[in-house]
Parts: C-alpha cells; structure tokens; sequence
C-alpha cells in the first residue's frame, strides 16, 4: 500500500488517533492499514452505532470513521449523538451508499465530510487534512512514517 | 412481443448501474482491468460456484444480488484485501465477500436512488445451499461473469419493479 507524509497533531506532534466504525471485520481492517499509511493510530473500533458512542467517550479519539448501514443504531444517529455531546467531534462518514440524501442528512446531523466507498487512499486522505484543519500537520518527506 | 421488448430494456436500465459499481469497485480493489466474460439470462434455479454472498433489496425495486467467487478466488481475492495469505477456512473471506456485494449494491442504489428510486437493503446473507430459487416468470436473472487477474467473479441480479409502490407513488405525483 502506498506510504503517505505522516499526518500529525499540531498541538503535539503526536499521532492523530482514529475510531472506526464499521460492522464488516474487513472494512474496519481496511481502513486500519490505510490509517498506518498516514502515519495514525487507531484508538479504538465498534462495529455498530451504539458502541461508538461509548467507544468515543472513553478514547476521545481525533477523527471519526464512520459507516452508515449498521445493526443497531446507523451511522448517523451515532454521529449526531456524538456531536450533541461533544461539539467538537470530528466525523467523516464513510459508506458505500452515497446518494444525496444520505449525505446531506449526514452533514446535517454533523458529520465533516463523506467518503465514498470502495475508499481510495489518496481521497481519504486529502479529506482528514482538511477536516484536521490546522489542527493538523504534515510532516515533511524526512519524517514520513516516523 | 413490442411489450416484451420494453420490460426487458428497462430492467436493463436497473441492472446497468450494478454492472458499472461492480466493475469500478472490483478494477480498484484488485488493482487491474476487469472484463466482462460473460452475460447470460438465468432460466434454471441459482446454482452456487463457491463462497457466495446475497444481498436482498426492498422498496420500489426489490429481488436480490449474488456475488459469488470458487473458493480458490475467494481466497486469493481476500488474501489480496488483507496482506497477508489467508487459510481457506478464514471468516475474513466471507467478510471480504459480504463487504464487496456492500460495495457494488452501495454504489448501485446511490445511482438509482438519485433517479428517485427508493430502496431498503438488507445485511448480506451467506449463500451455503448449494442451489437457489428458481427465478421467478416476472423476476428477470442476469449473471455476469467478471475477468480478474485473481479469477472469475460471478453477479447474479435479479430485480423486480415493486408494482405496488410504483402505482403509489404515480398516484401521489397525479
């Protein structure tokens, strides 16, 4: 997989930690060997809504992953209880279904952005920095993957 | 028979964008070209090849897709996703087939839907008889065999307009 300049927090310089959230084994799998291209860590993962939430409320991670399809609470229930409780939560929902009315409904409840899948690397990517905002840092080439 | 011919081309219209989302995700999953191999009409009951995951589809269009590997390209298939080589009898491969079928109906319906049609889909379901249902008279099957470098993959589609909720929704739009 190809290796990307290691996306830090600004604050620290530490990694950027990630909750994924996706009911597929392989899809959360997926996204976690993405993540360790950008040079992340992943906090913690829940493969439906209603554990995210308690999953964000212990790890407080930096970014959210999030699917839609899930048993028990979908994906965008889960994510505007979190941003109820935690306005600053970051969330990208990432869904193979990216009709229109799932993504508005899904910005509209909170959610920064939305990936389409099957996700491309390069795409996630670009979406984390910009939802990192300044809150982000690109490491240079020299420190990529460190 | 003019009749005949304009059922059979607008399911065409239904079953084109599942051809497209399983032919993008797949050429980007496996890293290389697909080919279509294959398009044939099912007139006998679905018979499995190997590890075949189901999708089932509610709403103004419902019936079902099969996505459907032989084991050794489901193994290979999955062992690519993972990273790693994968023992036949790894849960990661039936993982790795329900969420390709995600991915192609996913893509599929997000589509459709934004020509209007609305859809409930059902979690994917393990296929483990060896034979399905037979297709039914006004149910339309259409298996497409897809040329990887890690083998064939089989979609089998099978759709139906939902007469009941085309005739509401004409009768709201009236």
């Amino acid at each position: 997989m190809e290796q990307f300049a290691a996306v830090k927090r600004s604050k620290d310089g530490q990694a950027v930690r990630y909750l994924i959230v996706d009911d597929s084994v392989f899809a959360r799998k997926n996204l976690a060997r993405m993540i360790e291209t950008f040079g992340g860590q992943v906090a913690a993962e829940a493969g439906d809504g209603l554990t995210a939430i308690s999953e964000f409320d212990r790890t407080h991670p930096d970014i959210v992953l999030m699917d839609i399809t899930m048993p028990q609470m979908e994906g965008i229930e889960a994510a505007e209880r979190i941003v109820q409780a935690h306005p600053e939560a970051r969330i990208v929902m990432v869904s193979s279904v990216g009709y229109q009315e799932n993504i508005v409904a899904a910005l509209q409840r909170g959610a920064r952005h939305f990936v389409q899948k099957p996700v491309k690397p390069e795409v996630l990517y670009e979406v984390i920095k910009y939802v990192l905002g300044e809150d982000g840092a690109v490491a240079n080439a020299a420190g990529a993957g460190v | 028979m003019p009749q005949e011919r304009e059922s059979k081309s607008m399911k065409m219209e239904l079953i084109q964008p599942f051809i497209n989302a399983a032919d993008a995700v797949l050429s980007q999953g496996l890293s290389g070209k697909t080919k279509v191999e294959g398009l044939t009409m099912e007139v006998h009951a679905y018979r499995r090849k190997g590890v075949a995951g189901m999708i089932a589809l509610t709403g103004d269009i419902e019936g079902r897709i099969v996505l459907d590997m032989e084991p050794q390209t489901a193994v290979k298939v999955a062992s690519h996703y993972a990273g790693a080589e994968l023992p036949e009898s790894d849960s990661l491969i039936k993982e790795t087939i329900f969420e390709l079928a995600n991915q192609v109906v996913g893509n599929a319906i997000s589509a459709l839907n934004d020509q209007g049609f609305h859809f409930r889909v059902h979690p994917p379901l393990l296929l483990t008889a060896q034979e399905g249902d037979k297709t039914s008279e006004d149910t339309e099957a259409l298996e497409i065999c897809f040329e990887t470098a890690m083998g064939n993959v089989y979609m089998n589609v099978a759709l139906r307009y939902n007469k009941r909720r085309m005739a509401d929704h004409a009768a709201m739009g009236a």
